[in-house]
């Protein structure tokens, strides 16, 4: 009889040390991560928008930009529908000349101080709409409402992973159907998947102050009203990473500056 | 009727640890955000027409592990009505919590966005529930009930105990195997499985020249496919040397051999396809496979030493040709009654 009930004992015992092996001391993937910045809502000055001067410029590629992934749609027959050409991905958007580059999230990095800035009044838009999200690449505010809304006649999950705020996974199986987040710390990049359509990606830069840009396939963007003082001023691209660079801005002064990515080797050009 | 069932239930299960393994190499595991419901229906009534793209996957996951739950049920009621061991009964009752516990599992990994542990315990206990299936499987198999008479070896007799070398050998491959899926699964919820691109080197090496934890865990699975090889093998060269005569273990040992082969071979296709989802999946079944092939061999090296320790205590039995024949009796009159009150 004891033997018995060790065996079975046995058994438990294993099932039991499995999960205590397996699930131990990993953190949830939703836990956030920091605690607010501290300059995201501090007494300060507003800016002096008869001072102030602004940062344009332009981005650009050096090398052939590498050939976005080809995208095949036919595991939902809506987005083969709604998609008649071939699809690509859209990680390198260029311009004619092949020389700017789009899709590049442009913001101030550091050097803004106290200032404070007025809540945005419009709501920022991010759409599921052909199979794609629309934008691809988008800046708001800290606060800001985000409005998600899904045109498709096909169901989407939107699910954002930030680092630093939290994360969320939605679904949205009708069409039509909107809902809305905000995000309450800044964080460059926060990523947004949809796990039924697996090429179906976009990125947010959520900031507390104004200052950011998005560029198209002309590589231009420019960052107004900005106050006088040395600012980090950052270029970010989603296959290309970051690159920072230093700008001191005089009052009313508009200084024109260049991000330059290196092209990875041994590419084919972009569709 | 019982054995045939238990065996259904185990084929059932094969086909869940597939459906498992698609939503992982499709990265789906997220595509239906709620749980139990799915997009806000009932999992039942969840419409056909919206299982589009990754939501075939995961979807048809969960309507899966749905019918083994709901087949692990009978199967646990048929037990207690049919089966006097309560050993088995019991063990039964176990398996239906493992498959309970394993759905819960399934629904706070979605939950919480697949955190790398939860993910990692669901696929370890999944491997625990399927050995739990072929294991009864087995208990409840003519051989077993009656102690593998008809396979024995003539030099022992009827039924013949097994040496504790190959008892030991054939367990520590089982556990061998067992940890070795642990790591392999570690390493897929982790997003490690290229960590290391490149097969039969690493890096170009034959050792990778640089580490990360990714890469640790990666060659973790390596080397430990080399050291199940290693004891699937030693274990295969003692039975055929040993046991030739005795079908019971020489023909499991067989298929042991030949789906480890085919198990490094998937294994290599994998980070050759660059996780093409199907090789990947199907090398997570054929995993599953070699550690219940493994397990069955185990079990059976242990049938007559568990008859033996059964009958120890009583002290009516001592010689060891007439243990096999004994418990083999013993189960079989055992059935007999539970089958008479079925």
């Amino acid at each position: 009889m004891r033997l018995r009930n060790a065996r079975v004992a046995f058994f438990g015992i294993t099932l039991a040390a499995t999960l205590a092996a397996c699930g131990g001391s990993q953190e949830t993937s939703n836990k956030s991560a920091e605690p607010s910045s501290p300059g995201a809502t501090p007494p300060g000055q507003r800016v002096d928008t008869a001072s102030a001067g602004s940062v344009t410029g332009v981005v650009t590629l050096d090398g052939t930009a590498p050939k976005n992934e080809p995208i095949k749609m036919n595991a939902d027959p809506v987005c083969v529908t709604q998609n008649k050409t071939p699809q690509f991905q859209e990680a390198y958007v260029v311009g004619s000349d092949g020389k700017t580059l789009g899709n590049v999230f442009v913001y101030v990095k550091d050097g803004l101080g106290n200032y404070v800035y007025d809540a945005p009044k419009e709501t920022a838009r991010i759409d599921q709409k052909d199979c794609r999200y629309h934008p691809h690449v988008f800046g708001m505010r800290v606060n800001q409402p985000l409005e998600i809304l899904n045109s498709d006649p096909t169901l989407h999950n939107i699910h954002a992973l930030p680092k630093k705020n939290s994360e969320f996974n939605t679904g949205q199986p009708i069409q039509g159907m909107k809902m809305t987040h905000t995000f309450d710390k800044p964080e460059v990049m926060v990523p947004f998947k949809c796990d039924v359509h697996g090429w179906m990606n976009a990125y947010v830069g959520v900031l507390d102050h104004p200052y950011y840009a998005v560029t198209k396939d002309d590589g231009k963007f420019e960052l107004k009203d900005l106050p006088a003082g040395t600012y980090t001023i950052e270029a970010w691209h989603e296959k290309l990473g970051a690159t920072p660079q230093s700008v001191t801005l005089g009052p009313k002064e508009t200084k024109e500056i260049t991000f330059s990515f290196k092209a990875p080797a041994g590419v084919t050009t972009t569709n | 009727m019982l054995h045939r069932f238990a065996k259904l239930v185990a084929a059932c299960t094969v086909l869940l640890i597939l459906a498992g393994s698609l939503v992982t190499s499709h990265d789906a595991g997220l595509s239906v955000p709620d749980w139990p419901t799915s997009y806000g229906w009932n999992m039942f009534t969840f419409p056909p027409s919206m299982w589009v793209a990754n939501i075939f996957y995961e979807h048809g996951h969960r309507l899966i592990a749905s019918s083994v739950g709901l087949l692990t049920i009978i199967l646990a009621v048929w037990i207690w009505l049919a089966d006097s061991r309560r050993w088995l009964r019991w063990f039964g009752v176990t398996a239906l919590g493992a498959v309970i516990a394993q759905g819960v599992l399934g629904g706070l990994t979605v939950l919480f966005f697949l955190p790398p542990a939860v993910s990692t315990a669901h696929a370890a206990l999944a491997e625990i529930f399927f050995c739990m299936t072929v294991a009864i499987a087995l208990f409840t198999s003519p051989g077993w009930i009656a102690g593998y008479a008809a396979g024995a070896d003539p030099r022992v007799g009827p039924g013949g105990p097994v040496g504790p070398t190959l008892r030991h050998l054939a367990t520590a491959t089982t556990v061998l195997i067992y940890l070795q899926i642990l790591v392999g699964a570690t390493m897929r919820h982790t997003g490690a499985g290229l960590a290391i691109p490149d097969f039969p080197l690493m890096f170009g090496h034959v050792v990778p020249d640089h580490w990360s934890a990714a890469i640790a865990i990666h060659f973790a699975h390596r080397a430990g496919a080399l050291v199940v090889a290693a004891a699937a093998v030693a274990t295969a060269a003692y039975t055929w040397r040993r046991y030739t005569d005795r079908a019971e273990l020489a023909q499991p040992v067989l298929v042991l051999i030949l789906l480890v082969a085919v198990q490094v071979t998937l294994g290599a296709l994998t980070i050759i396809s660059r996780r093409d989802p199907l090789t990947n999946s199907v090398h997570v079944v054929c995993g599953a496979l070699v550690l219940t092939t493994s397990l069955v061999l185990a079990l059976r090296t242990w049938r007559v030493r568990f008859a033996q320790q059964r009958e120890e205590p009583q002290g009516t039995q001592s010689a060891q040709s007439t243990l096999g024949f004994s418990s083999a009796v013993s189960a079989s009159s055992a059935i007999k009654r539970g089958s008479a009150r079925a």
